[in-house]
């Protein structure tokens, strides 16, 4: 299979501080790769990196074969790659509706089309059907700053996905949400996705989600990757207990509880 | 050399009213990140009152040099009444909404306070040169120096050092500083933010009156004069870099330079050659030359 | 929804026909002459407001409005030419190219930044004018007797009344293609702009050039309005028409008036209008204290302007496109 998304030797530093050391990641069609890490690893500086939103120090990033490294994130997003934040980042006073329709109008517009009308009906239509695939629609009408954090960083995602991207990274999906929303939350947006066929790469600090939708796992530590394998091999590398598992308890009692090796084996089963 | 000197004594006198003003307008902007136009009015106020003082303080035969206890005893007033009514009813009213919005309520402010100063002082100049008369001029260079402008460049420098030690050497000033650093976290560590603020806007109302007081004697107190000091000293703020001390002291020494220099050599540009600096700055350091350091938001 | 938008068209159109019509057969020529200067303000308020929704605000539109103002008293001094054909699109041209220019910087800032720059840029052409004998000084000069298609007329009466159904007409179009205008794709990346330029980016938009557009916009609009207040008053200074006083009340009447609707500039303009005029037979000494007070209250009170209460006297939503 052909690499979708591809970084040679990227680096990145701010001053003193090394977020990325040589990230050599190929990512294949259609794969779902968990991205893990604990605090300040540089998991958000990869994405930002993939994004457009910082340049890399040295290295190059390659999508579908060309090189975007050090693109404005418009033009980068414009290619087919887009993302989600840690942060939701949608119009705060927009209602959910408007900000779908301003997201298919910007998607829509090229050249001089920017002066058409936003509100056509067939726009509209498409803006109802993204409000069922996500489960919006009893939050239509209601502006994005008055949402529950769990629907906000729902919509982020829907508005990520307007562009019909090839490749989309989430940036922490379901921080912020609680425990018990989280797998409710994460069901409809990966169903959503494989609808759609799009390479999907998530940072995730939750090892159970991690395990129950990736087919692969990077695990970042200090910048640099230090281990990219299949979930339960990840999870049985010594490095990543140490690095990163070790920090969380929530992972840590799940370690102990074998939850997740039994979610990382059902993962890979259903793979084949 | 004798035009140097010239510019040089005359910019310096320009600069050190402009520095006092100005320093008020940055602290207040630093802490509260408030651009309080009504500023102005502070330095009229605090003229008009001081020049009405030192009238009265000249019937009651006080000498000239006496006189000069108004300046204070206006900038206080002005500052602690005034200063703190506004704080209370208005100002406190806006924090955290938007800075522009800000921007302007205060300057609906500033009008209203302009014209309030008709009513109570009236429509005509007040001239109390008094305490100029008491000052000696000084020979510097073979050119006569006016004294009471030579007084002002001291009070100024004392007034920047007194500054300068309350935010770095004492507690209060450092608390003053991590609420210019980062306000959220300063509101996390339990910082009395709302006290802080009070007490900061009417330091910086006394500062602004008190600029105002110390301009009094050497002008005639007119309506409408607080507009050009406020403008001018926007422009040492965003020269400087807005909520920094050395950059208001930068920014009014520049300011004043330009000023004295234009006037005296170029009189075509003495209008704009302030904002043109100003954008000039703006355009090649977009955060002023002096901006504090805030905190990183990634 | 193109049903409300043909609504609010039609809901213009009447507006303005029937302020034509009132004014050529029933309203005195003093108020006329009231409409005519605040018409010609409020097509600058109209570029104004698009910033504001931008979550801008800048302190020095005067610049345009003077070099509007000037560019069609220069053409008629320098060159003879009075043709309103020429003189106002030359006018919104010169604007519009300053502001095309001065867009690459203006669009870095925000806030108060992009405010005070404005305002840097605007009293330097201020402080030009004052200095420059050329152009007048700080007395200014007069403007050439303007004519359409080459007609032109003295009797004062007649004058007043052409000018004031041209203002009506400009008016008119101005509101109906910014409003038009604001219910495109473009339009809608006002507020989107002003809420989350972030996410503006990563739709695949430029928020620096959205902005930049809506400047041009904006100082384009406010040339054409000073280009008309020069024609209207017959007469140019720099003091009513470059000064930040001038800036000032651009950004009074656009709070005013209120963002929700490219009617309310109209409406917020007039009653400002008014308002002077009354208050300086009444309280000649309080001026300052009226536009204050009226500023403070609408920021602690009413925030939607003037238009928010029209909207909800009239019992309907305020155009939010
Ligand atoms: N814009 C930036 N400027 C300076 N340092 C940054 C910036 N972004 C991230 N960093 C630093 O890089 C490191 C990695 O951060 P980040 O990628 O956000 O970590 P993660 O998302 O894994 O928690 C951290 O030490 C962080 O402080
Ligand atoms: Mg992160």
């Amino acid at each position: 299979m052909s690499a979708i998304l591809e970084t040679v030797g990227v680096n990145k530093t701010f001053g003193a501080v090394t977020a990325a050391r040589d990230i050599n990641v190929s990512v294949a069609k259609h794969e779902i790769v968990g991205i893990i890490g604990a605090n300040g690893a540089g998991k958000t500086t990869f994405v930002n990196m993939v994004t457009g939103w910082l340049p890399p120090s040295t290295g190059r990033i390659r999508f579908d074969g060309r090189d975007i490294t050090g693109l404005a994130p418009r033009k980068i997003t414009r290619l087919g790659i887009c993302r989600s934040f840690q942060v939701a980042q949608v119009f705060m006073t927009a209602t959910v509706f408007d900000n779908l329709m301003i997201a298919l109008g910007i998607a829509d517009a090229h050249g001089l089309g920017v002066l058409l009308p936003l509100r056509v009906r067939a726009r509209e239509e498409r803006a109802d059907a993204i409000l069922r695939r996500y489960q919006m629609q009893d939050y239509r009408d209601q502006p994005a700053s008055t949402l529950p954090q769990g629907i906000r960083k729902l919509l982020d995602i829907a508005m990520a996905m307007v562009a019909q991207p090839k490749v989309l990274l989430l940036d922490e999906p379901t921080s912020g949400i609680s425990v018990e929303e989280k797998f409710p939350l994460m069901d409809i947006v990966m169903g959503a996705l494989k609808e759609e066929g799009v390479t999907v790469l998530f940072v995730e600090h939750d090892m159970e989600i991690v395990s129950r939708y990736v087919s692969r796992v990077l695990a970042f530590y200090q910048g640099e990757i230090i281990c990219d394998a299949p979930p339960a091999e990840a999870l049985a590398d010594p490095k990543v207990k140490e690095f990163v598992i070790g920090d969380d308890l929530h992972n840590q009692t799940l370690l102990q509880a074998g939850a997740l090796q039994d979610g990382a084996q059902e993962v890979s089963d259903a793979r084949g | 050399m004798n035009l140097l000197l010239t510019i040089l004594v005359e910019g310096l006198g320009y600069a050190s009213y402009l520095f006092i003003v100005s320093l008020g307008l940055t602290v207040i902007f630093g802490v509260l990140k408030i651009l309080n136009v009504a500023h102005g009015a502070f330095y009229a106020w605090g003229a008009y009152l001081c020049a009405f003082l030192i009238g009265e303080f000249s019937t009651m035969g006080v000498s000239d040099l006496g006189t000069m206890v108004a300046i204070p005893i206006a900038a206080l007033i002005v500052g602690l009444i005034l200063g703190s009514a506004i704080e209370r009813t208005i100002i406190k009213n806006l924090y955290g909404r938007d800075e522009v919005l800000i921007v302007l309520a205060t300057f609906g402010l500033f009008l209203v306070l302009e014209d309030v100063i008709l009513l109570v002082f009236g429509v005509d100049p007040y001239f109390a040169y008094q305490p100029t008369y008491a000052m000696p001029g000084v020979q510097i260079g073979g050119i006569h120096q006016d004294g009471y402008k030579l007084s002002m460049i001291v009070v100024s420098l004392v007034i920047g050092l007194i500054s300068w030690a309350v935010l770095n050497r004492t507690h209060w000033g450092k608390l003053v500083t991590a609420i210019i650093y980062d306000s959220e976290l300063a509101v996390a560590m339990g910082i009395n933010v709302p006290r802080v603020f009070y007490t900061v806007f009417v330091a910086g109302a006394v500062l602004g009156a008190l600029g105002g007081a110390y301009i009094a004697p050497t002008i005639s107190v007119a309506p409408g004069f607080g507009v050009e000091v406020i403008v001018l000293s926007f422009a040492v703020v965003v020269i400087g870099g807005l909520g920094s001390i050395p950059g208001a002291a930068i920014g009014a020494l520049l300011v004043g330079m330009l000023r004295a220099y234009a006037v005296l050599q170029w009189p075509e540009i003495e209008l704009f050659v302030v904002y043109a600096v100003m954008a000039a700055v703006l355009i090649f350091r977009p955060e002023g030359l002096f901006a504090p350091a805030k905190a990183r938001k990634i | 929804m193109a049903l409300t938008s043909d609504r609010t068209t039609l809901g213009l159109t009447v507006g303005f026909v029937a302020v034509a019509l009132l004014g050529v057969f029933v309203l005195p020529d003093w108020l006329l002459n009231q409409i005519l200067v605040a018409f010609s303000r409020a097509l600058a308020v109209v570029g104004l407001l698009v910033l504001w929704r931008t979550g801008l605000v800048s302190f020095g539109h005067a610049l345009y409005f003077g070099l509007g103002a000037y560019t069609v008293a220069l053409l008629g001094r320098n060159y003879g030419i009075g043709e309103v054909l020429v003189t106002l699109p030359a006018a919104t041209l010169a604007s519009a190219l300053v502001g095309f220019l001065l867009g690459f910087i203006v669009r870095r800032y925000r806030e108060i930044f992009f405010a005070m720059l404005n305002l840097a840029f605007s009293m330097v052409l201020f402080g030009i004018l004052v200095k420059t004998e050329a152009l007048g000084s700080t007395d200014g000069f007069n403007v050439e007797q303007p004519t359409l298609l080459g007609i032109g007329t003295d009797d004062a009466a007649v004058k007043l009344t052409a000018l004031f159904l041209g203002v009506c007409a400009i008016g008119w179009l101005t509101a109906v293609l910014v409003h038009r205008y604001l219910g495109s794709i473009l339009g809608s990346l006002t507020t989107a702009v002003r809420d989350n330029e972030i996410r503006v980016e990563y739709l695949g938009y430029s928020a620096a050039e959205a902005i930049h557009g809506k400047y041009v916009m904006s100082a384009a609009l406010t040339g054409l309005g000073g280009g008309f207040m020069a024609i209207s008053l017959g007469q140019v200074d720099p003091e009513s028409m470059v000064n930040w006083t001038v800036s000032g009340e651009l950004v009074f009447v656009t709070i005013l008036s209120g963002p929700g609707s490219v009617a309310a500039p109209f409406i917020g303009s007039l009653i400002f209008e008014l308002l002077r005029t009354y208050a300086f037979e009444l309280v000649p000494y309080a001026w300052q204290l009226i536009v204050g007070g009226t500023l403070l209250l609408i920021i602690f009170f009413l925030p939607g302007g003037v238009w928010s209460v029209l909207s909800r006297l009239a019992g309907r939503r305020g155009v939010e496109p």
